[in-house]
């Protein structure tokens, strides 16, 4: 953190200061484990062993939350007979379909289930596969399953198919032993960790986990989460100050990016994306999407707002609020399905907004290949990034594989504003809004994303205004009316924020997603935004100092939803309304008056009483009771075990990286068995673990951040002042592996996959540390992936050597844990750079299959 | 030298000195390293403001640290020192580190990578200001060290005559150029940049007084925790630079940061030397003037 997030990790420094233990968790010893009372080098992709390792610790020794976990979580809650766990299975969980190498949920549901509306009802397995593929967890994700409000519980937790029981019985392997024979932790740094933790945890005090695509980055990557979800739930460190999980994104506004998404599977506010055979009209769309209890069950009050702000007029009960607009998705469209539908020529045309694929992107000479083949390319960046001179000065431009004048691929580059030469709003990773003023107009030809989008849209709708095809009929219609101002005919900001924050039927601005209605009578942009202008007045542009305030410090910026600070801080409270401690107070019921109070905003019915237990047939908020603090959840209650909305297992299990040195001690399934692999020649994968040829690639590598440079480089590489700190890419080796490869401080190595070689000066530190697992000495190389052809400081790209085998939920590429060789000297030059690829290749007997398989 | 008003008890007042009255509190830096997390924010935030010129793109291996050392062109500098293991980071080096799992600061041996910004020292006695023949380099009335871009002629002199190797001359103008405090920045009420920059508040900007205050009482603090090694560099006005306006709470020994451990003004001697120079010249001169009236005698 202190090495990505540098500006953040004051708040770390600033707990440090108050007495907080900190603990680094790292394959390398970083900036933030200089700041660390603990640094604990873990081998890369082995978190969800050390963290189930905790699990396994909180169960058997007692040391979760009792109160809380019978209250809050779904550890009561009982399975049904069909499901079986990954101990029954061999490593897997029931459900699986081998030949279409996905699962079905069906077993993973709570007894007690009426019916199972996941919007696949009516639809054949091939098309229930291609929704499930279109990131379709997603629609489950906090919205949860359609669980039946009131399952079959057993408040003892003694019942042998209660989750309670299925987890102990789940984690039961991941002993302290085996710990550090997955990870390279040993026991006693493993138990002292454990012991760290869980005292830091319980009524009076909580735990925080911070992580990062240190995380996310793997085939597994949203199980990592969860099972710290899983530890943070045991422990009762979720909804209450000091606790929680905190995603630090990768940059600015990422946070933004997913509430009002650039992704393909969903609409803002989380609403999941249309998809082609599941969701017809607007009514079974709502059918299948919502939750029969909690906020999610005014799904089509949030949907309808939004189409009223994107086809106002046009959107009426009549034309079923213009739902058959919105783009229908037909399978996995993410950014690496595009990038071989362009090799394919399916996809013509492609715009890059700030992103530098060319270099940012795993295999990134794939993404070259892709962009290669185009009709257009849009590139919009402050500076001529890779990805917009791939055609000129590429890798495969030396190499011969691709001529300047074959490429047919028209590129424009669009210069693009800077965050000081315009308004508008980040969103950070705490769901914090904060609006930032323009300081100067943008020169030359640069212009905000907003004035290009804008006047794009407007162009558009002019060049068709004339058309009576019905397909035009949705650019038509679109409201897009945005009031321009100053020199440039920049579009205000703030009225594109006041659509978001939406408005009732005469036009006033919403406070809450509480106002929203099914009738058509109010717009709004994003439900979970909703208040962001409450009143008429830019909530996001506050800048009290904390200082002047409490120290929850409500009125800096604007918090979604309804400018909570800690979300679902019913649970900060126990069962009775009361704060678990005074020390860890929030958000407490006032029986006197009747409501919620508290330092934030109360994160549940303002006036529901702690006693209240919803009828059977109540539905929607009116089934939240007293003590469902997790309100967006279908059943309130935290998911130790997730019914539905993992597409990868209803529990984490530890399963290798694709490409590893070891064969999986856990259990005999070695991989994800459902990780999305993308296959193509370019594409190799190396064998792992016991397979032939695994030998050829001995070392785990692992790319990472530099503080002193942004992503895929084009806001840092361009720099001077920021290129002179870090002036040329390095790998990282042990003194150990520099001894056993004849690799020498500050000369040259060649760091070669499957996919690529590249070349990179050597740092030799200790900083790195090699270690023992079960007798074998594991050596991991650091990557930093900043570099490319291109700007003041240039090297070759980390991002060439990954692969495209992704996290099956979400589509993410693993980059943060792969096997390659390493050699001493610089790469070879032109054609002879493919050939040492090809003889690796050889060597190791790669095929189309290795590494393929279940 | 100094009058018994220029003097205070927390050392001499330097800008009372050159002749400010009533001039506003020394101002100045306490960088505690015990905090920084080598982001060297710093560094750019201080070469943006006062446009230094980007200094070489060198990959030095000298851990995280390219800028290598202050000079012209680098003002704000951090250092950054891996103790992990033993001896320095070589392949030929003993390689079998293994630390045994987890790094734990606590103990004694802990590994570390002490990371600390180097800045001027605006130093009580500055030597660069003495040598200094064409007044560029002035004391301000904030009691700090500056150089005079307009006025400096380039000869160099406070090159060497500064202990720590701060200042320097800069290729493409010729001048000697270091920190300034942020002078233009301090006349408007500002924090300098480097500190303005600074996440963590290892470096604090403040007057000197206070800062020295405030890092006696975080050294004390870190010692209660166990953190023996903490100790401050340079806040003694009793030392042989009358004490920094910068000044610094380090982890280890100076040197293993790359400053002297006990520096002293390079002028402070120069009264001393000039009055031996004056005899030894008076005597040369006697016996000039000696053999001269002996010439003349002899004359006669």
């Amino acid at each position: 953190m202190a090495e990505a997030h540098p500006v953040g990790f004051q708040w770390v420094m600033e707990a440090k200061a108050r007495g907080a233990t900190l603990i680094h968790v790292d394959p390398r010893f970083s900036r933030t484990s200089a700041m660390a009372d603990l640094h604990v080098p873990i081998r890369a992709g082995s978190d969800i062993a050390f963290l189930g390792g905790l699990v396994r610790y909180v169960l058997e020794n007692e040391r979760y939350f009792r109160e809380y976990v019978l209250n809050y979580t779904n550890a009561p809650v009982i399975l049904t007979e069909e499901f079986a766990d990954t101990e029954d299975l061999n490593g897997v969980f029931s459900g699986l379909d081998r030949e279409r190498r996905a699962y079905d949920f069906k077993t993973w549901r709570y007894q007690g289930e009426e019916g199972w509306a996941d919007g696949a009802d009516g639809i054949g397995p091939e098309e229930l596969l291609q929704v499930r593929q279109a990131a379709r967890g997603e629609v489950h994700g906090s919205g949860g399953a359609a669980a039946h409000p009131v399952p079959d519980t057993d408040p003892t937790l003694q019942h042998p198919r209660c989750v309670f029981q299925v987890l102990k019985r789940h984690f039961a392997r991941y002993t302290p032993e085996m710990v550090a024979q997955v990870t390279g932790v040993p026991e006693h740094v493993f138990r002292q960790v454990a012991e760290l933790i869980t005292q830091n945890s319980g009524p009076d005090k909580t735990t925080a986990f911070v992580y990062s695509v240190g995380w996310t980055q793997h085939t597994v990557g949203v199980q990592y989460i969860r099972t710290a979800a899983i530890l943070q739930s045991l422990l009762g460190n979720m909804g209450r100050p000091g606790g929680g999980i905190m995603a630090l994104r990768g940059h600015a506004s990422i946070q933004g990016s997913t509430d009002i998404p650039t992704l393909f599977d969903l609409l803002p506010g989380y609403l999941p994306m249309p998809h082609v055979h599941s969701n017809d009209d607007l009514d079974t769309y709502v059918a299948a999407e919502k939750t029969d209890k909690g906020f999610k069950a005014n799904t089509r009050e949030y949907l309808v707002s939004l189409l009223k702000a994107w086809w106002g007029e046009a959107a009426t009960a009549d034309s079923d609020f213009c739902y058959d607009y919105l783009p229908r998705l037909t399978g996995s469209h993410g950014t690496y399905d595009t990038v071989l539908e362009q090799i394919n020529g399916n996809c013509r045309g492609y715009f890059l907004f700030g992103q530098n694929p060319a270099v940012g992107s795993a295999n990134a000479r794939m993404q070259r290949l892709g962009m290669a083949n185009l009709d257009w390319l849009v590139v919009r960046d402050m500076v001529l990034i890779e990805s917009a001179t791939f055609w000129q000065n590429g890798p495969e431009i030396e190499t011969g594989e691709l001529r300047t004048e074959d490429i047919r691929t028209e590129v424009f580059f669009l210069p693009a504003a800077a965050h000081t030469e315009k308004n508008g709003s980040f969103t950070n990773t705490q769901r914090m809004l904060q609006w930032h003023h323009q300081a100067v107009e943008p020169a030359g030809d640069a212009r905000s994303d907003l004035w290009f989008t804008y006047h794009l849209g407007s162009r558009i709708q002019a060049k068709l205004a004339a058309s009576s095809d019905e397909m035009d009929e949705p650019v038509q219609q679109l409201t897009w009316d945005y009031p321009v101002a100053g020199p440039l005919d920049e579009p205000d900001a703030e009225a594109v924020l006041t659509e978001i924050n939406g408005r009732d039927r005469r036009g006033r601005p919403l406070s809450s997603y509480t106002q929203l209605k099914s009738d058509g009578s109010t717009t709004c942009g994003c439900w979970i935004y909703c208040g962001a202008r409450a009143g008429g007045v830019n909530q996001t542009a506050r800048r009290k100092p904390g200082r002047e305030q409490s120290w929850v410090a409500p009125e800096w910026g604007w918090a979604w939803p309804a400018n909570r600070r800690i979300l679902y801080n019913r649970a900060s409270a126990d069962p009775d309304g009361r704060p678990w401690s005074d020390r860890k107070a929030l958000v407490w019921w006032d029986a006197d008056k009747g409501k919620w109070t508290g330092h934030d905003v109360p994160d549940f019915i303002a006036d529901r009483p702690p006693s209240y237990r919803p009828p059977d047939d109540a539905r929607g908020v009116d089934a939240i009771s007293g003590i469902d603090p997790f309100v967006m959840q279908s059943d309130g209650k935290a998911w130790l075990f997730a019914p539905a909305g993992l597409v990868d297992g209803p529990l984490p299990a530890h399963y290798e990286p694709q490409e590893s040195p070891l064969s999986n001690p856990l259990y005999a399934q070695q991989h994800n068995p459902v990780r999305q692999i993308l296959e193509h020649p370019e594409d190799r994968f190396e064998p792992s673990g016991s397979q032939p040829g695994s030998e050829v690639f001995p070392y785990v590598t692992t790319t990472y951040r530099l503080t002193e440079h942004h992503t895929a480089g084009g806001m840092s590489r361009f720099l001077p002042y920021l290129a002179e700190l870090q002036p040329a890419m390095f790998c990282e080796v042990s003194p150990e592996l520099a001894a056993e490869r004849g690799l020498e401080h500050m000369g040259w190595a060649t760091i070669v996959t499957a996919r690529a070689a590249i070349e990179a000066r050597v740092m030799v530190t200790r900083r790195m540390t090699p270690l023992s697992l079960d007798g074998r000495r594991i050596h991991q190389i650091g990557l930093p992936w900043h570099w490319g052809p291109n700007g003041y400081t240039t090297g070759d790209a980390a991002n060439e050597l990954a692969h495209m085998s992704l996290d099956p939920n979400v589509h993410i590429q693993e980059v943060k844990a792969m096997t390659c060789d390493i050699r001493p000297g610089r790469r070879p030059r032109g054609p002879e750079l493919r050939d040492l690829v090809r003889q690796y290749q050889q060597r190791a007997g790669i095929t189309g299959q290795t590494g393929t398989e279940l | 030298m100094s009058t018994a008003a220029d003097v205070t008890a927390a050392g001499l007042d330097p800008a009372a000195l050159a002749g400010y009255e009533g001039h506003p509190p020394r101002m100045g830096f306490f960088t505690d390293t015990s905090v920084c997390i080598g982001c060297k924010a710093c560094e750019v935030a201080c070469k943006e403001w006062n446009s230094v010129p980007e200094d070489g793109l060198q990959l030095t291996g000298m851990s995280y640290d390219n800028s290598v050392s202050l000079n012209a062109s680098t003002w704000r500098h951090v250092a950054f020192i891996e103790q992990i293991g033993h001896g320095p980071p070589d392949a030929t080096a003993d390689g079998a580190h293994s630390v045994d799992g987890a790094v734990d600061a606590a103990q004694p041996d802990a590994p570390r990578w002490l990371m600390a910004s180097d800045v001027c020292k605006h130093c009580t006695e500055a030597a660069c200001l003495d040598v200094c023949p064409t007044g560029a380099l002035i004391r301000t009335e904030f009691g700090t060290v500056v150089v005079q871009d307009d006025i400096c002629n380039g000869c160099g002199y406070c090159v060497p005559a500064c202990p720590f190797g701060v200042i320097g001359r800069r290729e493409s103008d010729g001048g000697a150029h270091k920190c300034t405090l942020c002078y233009d920045r301090l006349g408007d009420g500002l924090t300098p940049a480097c500190a303005k920059a600074c996440p963590t508040e290892s470096i604090q900007f403040g007057p000197v007084d206070e800062l020295r205050e405030r890092a006696q009482q975080r050294v004390s603090e870190l010692h209660e925790n166990g953190t023996d090694s903490a100790r401050l560099y340079l806040q003694d006005p009793g030392d042989g630079i009358g004490g920094g306006g910068a000044f610094f709470l380090l982890l280890d020994e100076p040197e293993v940061y790359g400053l002297p451990p006990d520096p002293v003004v390079t002028t402070r001697d120069l009264p001393r030397m000039w009055r031996h120079v004056a005899t030894a010249a008076g005597g040369l001169a006697a016996t000039a003037v000696a053999a001269c009236l002996g010439w003349r005698g002899s004359q006669r």
